[in-house]
């Protein structure tokens, strides 16, 4: 290949560079085909936010022309947006999907899990995700977490083992080489599988709008009814706000991350198309979740300390 | 910001990206040059930095320590130290980067091979007062093993040595003897200081003798991801697609070119046949480069699945079932002569002895070592120098399913 004689195509392909975003691409759908390769029951965290539903389109690239081996599944807080359970099932309708749904609310009215004092479910979703794994026995675990989100999940390898309790711990993590992803476990194991891992939150968005994917309107500026609460707007509902303390206003927001409405917060925003939320996100001074998450903000550690529980 | 903003906006962008691994030792200033790097190219973002600040703050410090952007563990941020590697993403108007930021203090070795195996380019940072130490000597020799492109040498620490020219020669010149031996093929040397801020993203107003770019235009403009695609071919199926009768061999193209209308060779059975259609993620094409996922049909009905590897042209991999390889012991648990192992190669797994570990007794977690390998089923190889993704492999524990080692296979001895 060093040759001096070499020809006007073998110069032009050695020119050949991927985009970043089909590097991006071509690295995920690589993960989710080795995943197909490799386990017996795989499947995708769907919650209708934004990098699950680019995992869900990546997957369907990757098989294509035919349909995905994977189910789905939702791990519903009972505090979810309506416009997203929406987006959810028609979606999975539309690609004839099925979809296994692990209920927060269903363990709360069983008694097994009890109600947070601040109302906030995201950390209770846990338990009936961890049990929905066994129950099912799946082995890998699709979850659209990204690196660039948050300094624990930096840490987190593609290719994640979890223990029989789903646990995660940071100082056991397989090394990780060249694309040589060992999905190797026990039975009652199971691997986390994270093919964003290396997107950014501005690569996700950049990749919905060349791909023109539709997303739950939540994630465009709209008005609705809102109160604020440490720093962020709040939508009201069942789930314990307002308080009386508390007052509602209508503003033009957006949401950068959809997650459980008792701690997603939304953003004032007048960002009504993908261009302009794009435009937003590069020029915006803090990070998705800094901005948003009031989960995050529970401790130094929230993320880590939550991941080696078993969440994502 | 405004002229950035723009050029983000709207799709196709043709930018690329640079993915890099730092290797230090210990104290050597590492997660303070990688905190510089984030901080002074401005990735650190308002609530990131406000959290850094309030934790220096409230451990008495006055100024904000860059090395809490990294350190992003319960117990790195106790101790102080870095455990393990953490994968970091930032972007200036010209490139992306995707930094593996290795620690330098325990199991390093294991920790730069990890970083480094997906590197198109290595820092390997020396503090200027200590010159080459026996770690710089390990992370240059990891850097010519795993065949890393390109490799800068940062002088860091440069402002308590007066910035004063001669130690730095004198440094280089000592560096540049051994990474001949190591058979290192060439390096970048750039005279830093992480906490000044010295040639890091800005060129240093104290190093007038200095005429070399600052680090970040270095990370900017070196050339990268070039010799891919005029690579021989190489297909690992990855996955067989089977649709209206029609088989799609799903894959991702680790080098070279393929074109509809090649012959090609599957391996390893050695059966032939041609390319009649290639999918590009949804995208009919006449020629695919590495490395694109894509999807192959062929013109005869073959016994062809996930472990097999598909080839065009006369340059084929070697078939082998006796490898020969380097290799860096990952595991704590020790590799001995005698052991029955799995090889994990491109989308195969297959069972192994290992024969022989040269004149050592056994391998010890971060360990360089040559190995040889007798496998249960061949193996279509190609030398770890001429193409990285089929060369390269991993041994793991058939017991637990741990991986053991990284291997690169070594067709030449």
């Amino acid at each position: 290949m060093t040759s001096a004689s070499a020809s006007a195509t073998a110069t032009a392909e050695r020119s050949f560079t991927l985009s970043h975003l089909d590097a991006l691409e071509s690295e995920a759908v690589h993960i989710f085909r080795e995943v197909a390769g490799e386990f017996e029951r795989p499947v995708i965290l769907f919650s209708g936010g934004k990098d699950s539903i680019v995992m869900l389109h990546l997957a369907l690239k990757a098989f294509a022309p035919a349909a995905i081996p994977f189910t789905l599944l939702h791990v519903d807080t009972g505090h979810n947006f309506p416009e997203v359970l929406e987006y959810r099932d028609r979606v999975v309708a539309a690609h004839g999907l099925r979809l296994h749904v692990a209920s927060v609310q269903d363990y709360i009215d069983r008694g097994v899990l009890r109600e947070r004092p601040d109302g906030t479910r995201n950390p209770l979703q846990t338990v009936p995700l961890t049990e929905k794994i066994q129950s099912e026995r799946f082995d890998a675990v699709f979850g659209g977490g990204r690196r660039d989100e948050e300094k624990a999940r930096a840490k987190e390898r593609v290719f994640s083992l979890r223990d029989e309790f789903s646990q995660w711990d940071p100082r056991r993590q397989r090394p990780e080489l060249w694309q040589l992803y060992n999905g190797r476990h026990a039975p009652g194991e199971h691997v986390r599988v994270f093919p964003l891992s290396n997107w950014t939150e501005l690569d996700v968005w950049q990749y919905i709008a060349r791909e023109h994917i539709e997303l739950p309107g939540i994630y465009f500026a709209h008005r609705r009814e809102v109160f604020q609460r440490a720093g962020m707007w709040l939508t009201p509902g069942d789930w314990g706000g307002p308080r009386e303390s508390e007052t509602v206003e209508k503003r033009l927001v957006r949401y950068r991350t959809v997650g459980d409405m008792s701690c997603t917060g939304a953003v004032d925003s007048d960002a009504t198309t993908l261009e302009a939320v794009i435009t937003e996100i590069a020029a915006s001074r803090l990070t998705e979740r800094g901005a948003t998450r009031a989960d995050d903000k529970m401790s130094e550690a929230a993320m880590e300390d939550r991941k080696r529980e078993g969440y994502f | 910001m405004t002229s950035t903003t723009t050029a983000m906006v709207g799709a196709p962008t043709t930018i690329d990206t640079l993915r890099f691994a730092t290797a230090g030792s210990v104290d050597d200033g590492k997660s303070t040059l990688v905190g510089r790097l984030l901080h002074d190219s401005k990735s650190v973002l308002t609530d990131q930095l406000e959290a850094v600040e309030r934790v220096s703050q409230s451990r008495g410090q006055d100024t904000p320590d860059l090395a809490l952007l990294t350190d992003g563990l319960r117990a790195e941020r106790e101790q102080g130290i870095t455990i393990d590697v953490a994968y970091r993403y930032f972007a200036t108007a010209r490139r992306r980067f995707i930094l593996a930021d290795t620690p330098g203090h325990v199991q390093y070795t294991r920790n730069m091979v990890t970083g480094a195996s997906t590197a198109e380019l290595a820092i390997i940072l020396i503090d200027a007062r200590h010159g080459v130490v026996e770690q710089t000597r390990r992370h240059a020799a990891v850097a010519a093993l795993l065949r890393v492109p390109n490799v800068v040498l940062a002088v860091n620490k440069m402002d308590l040595v007066g910035y004063e020219e001669k130690d730095f020669d004198r440094i280089v010149e000592d560096f540049a003897g051994h990474a001949a031996e190591l058979g290192l093929p060439g390096f970048t040397p750039i005279p830093v200081s992480a906490l000044c801020g010295d040639n890091v993203v800005e060129r240093s107003a104290h190093m007038d003798w200095y005429e070399g770019p600052a680090l970040l235009e270095f990370l900017e403009t070196v050339p990268v991801g070039s010799d891919l695609p005029s690579a021989p071919a190489r297909f690992p199926v990855q996955y067989v697609i089977r649709h209206d009768e029609v088989r799609h061999y799903a894959g991702q193209l680790v080098s070279g070119a393929l074109r509809v209308g090649d012959r090609v060779t599957v391996h390893p059975s050695g059966e032939n046949s041609e390319i009649v259609g290639i999918d590009v993620l949804g995208r009919n094409a006449d020629v695919a480069y590495a490395p694109q996922s894509l999807t192959l049909r062929l013109a005869d009905q073959r016994d062809i699945s996930r472990g097999d590897m598909i080839t065009a042209g006369a340059d084929v991999p070697t078939l082998t079932q006796d490898v020969r390889a380097a290799v860096c012991h990952l595991a704590d648990r020790a590799l001995r002569v005698g052991d029955r192992v799995l090889v994990r190669h491109t989308t195969r797994t297959v069972k192994a002895i290992v024969k022989d570990l040269g004149d050592v007794a056994e391998l010890t977690a971060n360990d360089l070592g040559r190995i040889t390998l007798r496998t249960a089923e061949p193996l279509a190889l190609d030398d770890y120098a001429e193409v990285r993704r089929t060369g390269a492999f991993l041994l793991i524990d058939p017991a637990d399913g741990s991986t053991l080692t990284a291997g690169m296979a070594d067709l030449s001895s």
